[in-house]
């Protein structure tokens, strides 16, 4: 057998960063919607948990004077919606299946592996929130921002979706394990329990009136309660943006570091 | 580093060494390989192939030495290398829940191709790795073989200057493998690629290869075509599976004029010469004159698991821990062997 003398010249090229983006965020959003099983439970539990809430809090909440409880539980209907949804799990089956190496011996961004993702997950979850808002309206909730208010929203809420995502990223990234990814649910919890889930803030008394100050979905479910019950109250919005982004420091840095850890050469 | 880039060979190491920890799992390792060449890379598992393969294409920093692939420097460029390299990498990395075309154009973007480009080359290699209609089905519902021809596919999707085939038939049905094989025959032959092969497979490195390498426990130690190595072996053997003394067996057949070497590997002896045909009776005579036992007695030439046994002291294929020794002296301590003058 002879060797052969003249060889090929490639045809790849550096695609540029948007385009790595676009592309890693193409198959993201393909795989979602071949997903239903994520998609499916994270439409029916905000629902079921809303109507139970309302339904059996409603008379003894609005005893607080001024109190729309059916207003004031439907933005944590929608965090309970947007909260924990990623494509972490597909990253894990990546890492296994030798994918994720495929990925990475390309010359695609590093960052677009991740950010290609997210996008796709922000996609998903402001998807998420028009049954929410849909619930919300058949239930006779009234935004006093209007549509704006609404879009304003959903926005929020996908903001807080989209930034949570780093924790199972990061976990995700780090250790290819997809129990480990279920490990992060367990953050779902003190942030949306510790905080004024059931009753107003200035209601709330003893040791969980002090851990709600410093939990910052506080903050975002008193911006997102704004919009519908109090109108425009941009000190309220910015404190709820303010506390997104504080978190999505944390955990889109955890998320970046576990990236470069996974992508690069030891 | 520039006498590397400028050996113009498409695959070049120089001191190559990787550690784990306190583990050196590649130790010193100089490759060159030619362009236009299919290398075969010979191993046992835990040899080194993998890691030696992983550094090659980026995926692993080395611990020491140099790597110039494609022409440009491992180490210092990654990211020239990943744009003319291709990888098929063990267990064929595929995204199941994708259809085949689906993978295929989402390769050719990652890599920087147009659309028109990405569905010439879609085209291209339809024909080549005939995958067929089976391209709009969902990668979960492929064969093993359709896996590791679309696995191919997408690592010949930008017309790779090197390709990396890592264990590319391991798992496969004879019938799947003869396929690969083809393939692999065809991409090197058409298309010119260069092709770093891995395998177990002592007949996988003869057929395809144009050279090959032996690794074993983190070392090179033997590098040629196959047609080398095996004459380098003798041309032909005289293999006796004993049933009694193997000591007195070997002292009876190093008393044999014209028999340049004998190994003993457990209960079977295995005895070098130049004229097998003509030596055959003489050794079966010598036995059979010290009351030594002969379950089996074979002639053959030499193979590539003979080669391996030679330099690392273990075959390749049946998993055995025989041992031997050779004359330049590179097998282990522990090994009953001897060559005669």
């Amino acid at each position: 057998m002879a060797a052969v003398v003249n060889g090929p010249t490639t045809l790849a090229r550096r695609g540029g960063f948007p385009a790595d983006v676009s592309t890693v965020a193409e198959r993201a959003l393909r795989s979602v919607l071949r997903d239903p099983e994520v998609t499916i439970p994270a439409m029916i539990i905000p629902v079921f948990m809303y109507i139970m809430t309302v339904g059996a809090l409603n008379d003894f909440a609005e005893s607080i004077p001024g109190l729309d409880y059916k207003a004031f539980q439907l933005p944590v209907a929608v965090l309970f919606a947007v909260t924990g949804i990623s494509r972490a799990i597909t990253v894990v089956t990546d890492i296994q299946s030798g994918y994720f190496d495929r990925l990475v011996i390309s010359p695609v961004n590093r960052l677009a592996l991740l950010l290609g993702l997210m996008i796709a997950d922000f996609a998903l979850v402001v998807a998420l929130t028009v049954p929410v808002v849909i619930m919300g309206v058949i239930a006779g909730v009234s935004w006093e921002t209007g549509v704006p208010g609404i879009l304003v929203f959903m926005f929020l809420s996908g903001l807080w979706g989209l930034i949570f995502t780093g924790f199972p990223y990061a976990i995700a990234l780090k250790t290819g394990n997809p129990a480990a990814v279920n490990i992060s649910f367990l953050l779902f919890f003190p942030f949306l329990f510790m905080t004024s889930l059931f009753v107003p803030q200035e209601a709330m008394t003893g040791w969980l009136a002090a851990v709600a100050d410093y939990n910052p979905v506080t903050y975002l479910l008193a911006a997102l309660r704004s919009l519908i019950s109090e109108g425009w109250e941009p000190l309220t919005l910015l404190k709820g943006i303010a506390a997104v982004l504080g978190v999505g420091i944390v955990s889109i840095g955890l998320a970046l570091a576990a990236l470069k850890g996974r992508a690069t050469r030891k | 580093m520039a006498n590397l880039r400028e050996n113009n060979n498409a695959i070049s190491t120089r001191g190559l060494v990787r550690e784990f920890g306190e583990v050196r799992a590649v130790d010193g390792i100089d490759l060159d390989v030619r362009q236009g060449e299919v290398y075969g890379f010979l191993g046992p598992n835990g040899a080194g192939k993998t890691t030696v393969i992983r550094m090659l294409i980026t995926l692993l920093a080395p611990t020491a030495g140099e790597i110039n692939v494609a022409g440009h420097d491992v180490v210092r460029e990654p990211q020239e290398v990943r744009l003319r390299i291709g990888a098929a990498l063990q267990d064929a990395a595929l995204d199941s829940k994708q259809t085949g075309l689906e993978l295929l154009r989402l390769q050719g973007k990652l890599y920087g191709l147009s659309g028109k480009e990405i569905e010439r080359r879609i085209g291209e290699l339809s024909s080549l790795v005939d995958i067929g209609e089976a391209m709009n089905r969902l990668i979960s519902t492929y064969s093993g073989g359709m896996k590791r021809r679309l696995d191919l596919a997408a690592a010949l999707i930008h017309n790779p200057e090197v390709l990396f085939l890592d264990e590319p038939t391991t798992g496969l049905d004879p019938i799947s493998r003869a396929r690969i094989w083809q393939e692999v025959r065809e991409i090197n032959a058409e298309l010119g690629v260069t092709i770093f092969l891995t395998t177990q497979y002592l007949e996988e490195a003869d057929a395809l290869a144009h050279r090959v390498g032996i690794i074993d426990r983190g070392v090179l130690a033997a590098q040629g075509t196959p047609a080398d190595l095996k004459r380098a072996r003798g041309s032909d053997l005289i293999v006796a599976k004993l049933d009694g003394d193997v000591e007195a067996a070997m002292e009876a057949v190093r008393s044999i004029q014209s028999v340049a070497h004998v190994e003993a590997h457990g209960q079977e002896l295995t005895v070098s010469v130049a004229n097998g045909a003509a030596l055959i009776i003489t050794v079966a005579l010598a036995l059979d004159q010290r009351g030594i036992g002969v379950q089996e007695l074979t002639l053959r030439t030499p193979t590539l698991d003979d080669v391996f046994l030679q330099v690392t002291g273990g075959r390749l294929q049946e998993g055995a821990t025989a041992t031997a020794e050779i004359s330049d002296g590179s097998a282990p301590p522990d090994a009953i062997a001897e060559t005669s003058d």
